[in-house]
């Protein structure tokens, strides 16, 4: 592609963001009990909350529920897609991209927000609006765009039940090495990982079991981090560690708006924390809005695994 | 104490090449394409530099520049290290090569493809190829990334702690931007910055918006450093280091010095400052005019504090009175800086500097500009320097 052609693909492309895919439709099945339990034994889900009546009449709800995360299956096509899909702006879209060479397809994330429980005979609404299409990125598929989709799912009173963010990447297809054919499974992007050395290593396997360890000088007893072979107060070079309980205080934060990055949160929110035990760590604050977050504001944290290769220390608010 | 090297080395000639988003040529090239044009402002042969100084980011090697240029032996290369931090560090090295005879002539130069190559803006993400990898591995993971979002967690403290709004930062941005209007070798020449364009503009990581932060720019800066002696027989008014100083605080990082008592208080151009004051013999109410390292809008207002111009809690209401502004107490990026002109990782700085103490800014102000001060990056070991004529 020339700079000029290249110039008026992107042209076509970006004039789908924003553009509806489709209006509020509702699911063909309103909410019931076999779907659910269809779907809970396929994932394995024995929580009784969303299959066990009786459980759930003395549960707090007086009702069971549907899982969350089944939210998106309610308004899937079902077995008729296999006749051919109807056209829409988004398969409009997509073909666009088939049509320049961007055959690749690639799902990379799914993100869900849930805003309120539906039980059998709920109706769910869905409609859908292409979000946003990234610029050119050369990624290792091949050079490509990500396109995301935002779903909202609301119940038969309109009230909002959850959304779902979809990202795609369209790619042209590269040769790939004999080894990455066959079964290969596809590589989500995760997050950029820290390398490990002799005096970082320690703290970040303490991490992946779940721990979170704060280096403590054996001679001075005085707290450090980030680690470091010799204390700064003494210089001694023997050290052991003490597990911190996770407590702390916002001394500055920040959220990364830009650019986005494959593989984190959209708009990951990063944090100076003071731990009670007196050094500072940067992490992440989860499980509240930005806009909730202020310097003093109290934290408690919890090691979570936050993609499939990665571990880390994330706080809540306290 | 600090070291004595009042007048001891001169600038004799500056100059960049144009700037652009898409140089179309070598770092190598934009190296001895600014290098040649400070030698043609000095009125020397490039046979005459003996000696080179540059930032370790800096791609290309003193003695392919010296092959280019047509060089001949060189007795001294220096390079500094810290980005942003390394902009008045390399004039540092030169300086002290000049004062202690190690060389007689030396270029300081700093030429990147800052857009069209490796930029800036993505931060540490992608392959990890530094030593400093261990580092940025305690904040890649969460998402803290780029220059941007280390900048916004101090400036975010610096806010809490000051109560200055952004309302600060936008007329640094415009001010800034008001200069880079009549500059002809600013990106942003002839488009001013109005209100809601920049209230209006992308967040980047909160509270840094869009036109809170510096461009990605391709292009080269150099300039060239001589004895006092010697500057007297060239082509341009002589413009001296009257002071030069590096400084590293305790517990620095690089950018992420998020482990001191105090994380907003950029200690180190506080050192740096207290050492270009003493070995200069001058004041701030000395300093005329300045070029304040802008890679972000905050960068400005934690200086002025740092180097006294103004004290803590009150750059807000120093730069929302004017004193930036051509007839301001104190004309600052009369370039256009790094966030209108080009992000040359502020060596376009000593550039500017030299030219208000020549007199020959495109933006002089119209008082007389006895001294200018020229700082480096903020939140990185980093440093400052002061020029002034000969006396």
């Amino acid at each position: 592609m020339t700079p000029e052609e290249q110039k008026a693909f992107e042209d076509r492309i970006y004039a789908y963001v924003g553009v509806k895919v489709c209006e509020r439709t509702a699911a063909k099945d309103a909410v019931n009990p076999a779907m659910i339990r269809h779907w809970a034994e396929a994932m394995g889900d024995t929580n009784p909350a969303y299959t066990d009546e009786t459980w759930a009449a003395n549960s707090r709800r007086g009702k069971t529920i549907a899982p969350p995360a089944m939210m998106y299956a309610w308004n899937q096509e079902g077995f008729t897609v296999t006749r051919g899909r109807a056209s829409d702006p988004q398969t409009d879209m997509v073909e666009l991209f088939n049509e320049y060479g961007f055959t690749g397809v690639l799902g990379t994330n799914v993100t869900q927000e849930y805003f309120k429980e539906v039980s059998p005979g709920d109706t769910l609404y869905l409609e859908m609006e292409i979000d946003s299409i990234s610029e050119r990125k050369a990624t290792a598929r091949g050079i490509g765009y990500f396109f995301e989709t935002l779903a909202t799912f609301s119940d038969q009173n309109g009230e909002k039940v959850g959304t779902q963010r979809f990202r795609v990447l369209k790619f042209i297809p590269q040769e790939q090495p004999t080894a990455a054919t066959g079964d290969d499974k596809l590589e989500v992007p995760t997050r950029i990982p820290s390398p490990r050395g002799h005096d970082n290593g320690w703290w970040w396997q303490a991490v992946d079991e779940g721990k979170l360890l704060i280096q403590r000088c054996k001679r001075c007893q005085v707290l450090r981090h980030p680690p470091r072979p010799m204390c700064g107060e003494c210089q001694s070079l023997e050290w052991d560690s003490i597990e911190s309980g996770m407590e702390g205080e916002v001394i500055s934060y920040t959220c990364l708006r830009h650019p986005a990055i494959p593989g984190y949160p959209k708009d990951p929110v990063c944090a100076v924390i003071k731990l009670a035990e007196g050094t500072n760590l940067v992490a992440n604050i989860v499980g509240c809005d930005y806009d909730d977050v202020f310097i003093g504001m109290k934290l408690k944290g919890r090691i979570e695994q936050v993609d499939e290769k990665t571990t880390l220390p994330q706080f809540y608010p306290a | 104490m600090v070291a004595n090297i009042r007048d001891k080395a001169a600038i004799v000639g500056v100059a960049n090449t144009a700037f652009s988003k898409d140089s179309g040529v070598s770092e190598l090239s934009l190296a001895v394409q600014a290098i040649k044009g400070a030698c043609d402002d000095a009125g020397i042969h490039p046979r005459e530099i003996d000696g080179f100084a540059t930032f370790t980011l800096d791609t290309n090697d003193e003695i392919e520049v010296a092959r280019a240029l047509g060089c001949g032996d060189l007795t001294f290369w220096g390079r500094s290290h810290y980005g942003g931090g390394a902009a008045t560090g390399s004039l540092h090295q030169a300086v002290m090569a000049v004062a202690t005879g190690m060389a007689e002539c030396v270029a300081v130069f700093r030429a990147l493809n800052g857009r069209s190559g490796h930029r800036y803006s993505q931060g540490v993400s992608g392959e990890l190829l530094t030593a400093d990898a261990i580092h940025w591995g305690w904040y890649t993971p969460y998402g803290l990334l780029t220059p941007a979002s280390w900048t916004a967690m101090i400036t975010q403290r610096w806010m809490h702690r000051t109560g200055v709004t952004k309302e600060a930062m936008f007329e640094v941005a415009r001010c800034t931007r008001e200069y880079a209007v009549s500059n002809p070798n600013a990106f942003f020449h002839g488009q001013p910055l109005d209100r809601d364009t920049y209230f209006n503009a992308r967040m980047i990581a909160d509270p840094l918006q869009l036109f809170d932060c510096c461009q990605e720019s391709d292009g080269g800066s150099a300039i060239i450093v001589t004895t006092p002696q010697r500057a007297r027989d060239l082509k341009q008014p002589v413009v001296t280091v009257k002071g030069v100083a590096q400084a590293s605080a305790q517990g620095q990082e690089q950018m992420t010095s998020f482990y001191r008592d105090e994380i907003s208080d950029v200690s180190e151009h506080r050192i740096a400052a207290g050492d270009c004051y003493e070995m200069s013999g001058l004041r701030p109410s000395d300093i005329d005019a300045a070029v304040i390292y802008d890679a972000f809008t905050p960068n400005v207002l934690l200086q002025l504090e740092a180097w006294d111009f103004c004290k803590f809690g009150e750059a807000g209401d120093f730069v929302l009175d004017g004193n930036l502004r051509p007839d301001g107490r104190l004309p600052t990026n009369t370039h256009g800086g790094q966030l209108s002109e080009a992000y040359i990782h502020g060596v376009n700085g000593l550039v500017e500097a030299t030219r208000l103490v020549r007199g020959q800014s495109v933006n002089q102000p119209g008082k007389q500009v006895d001294h200018a001060l020229v700082t480096s990056g903020v939140g990185i070991p980093t440093g400052g320097a002061i020029l002034g004529k000969l006396d």
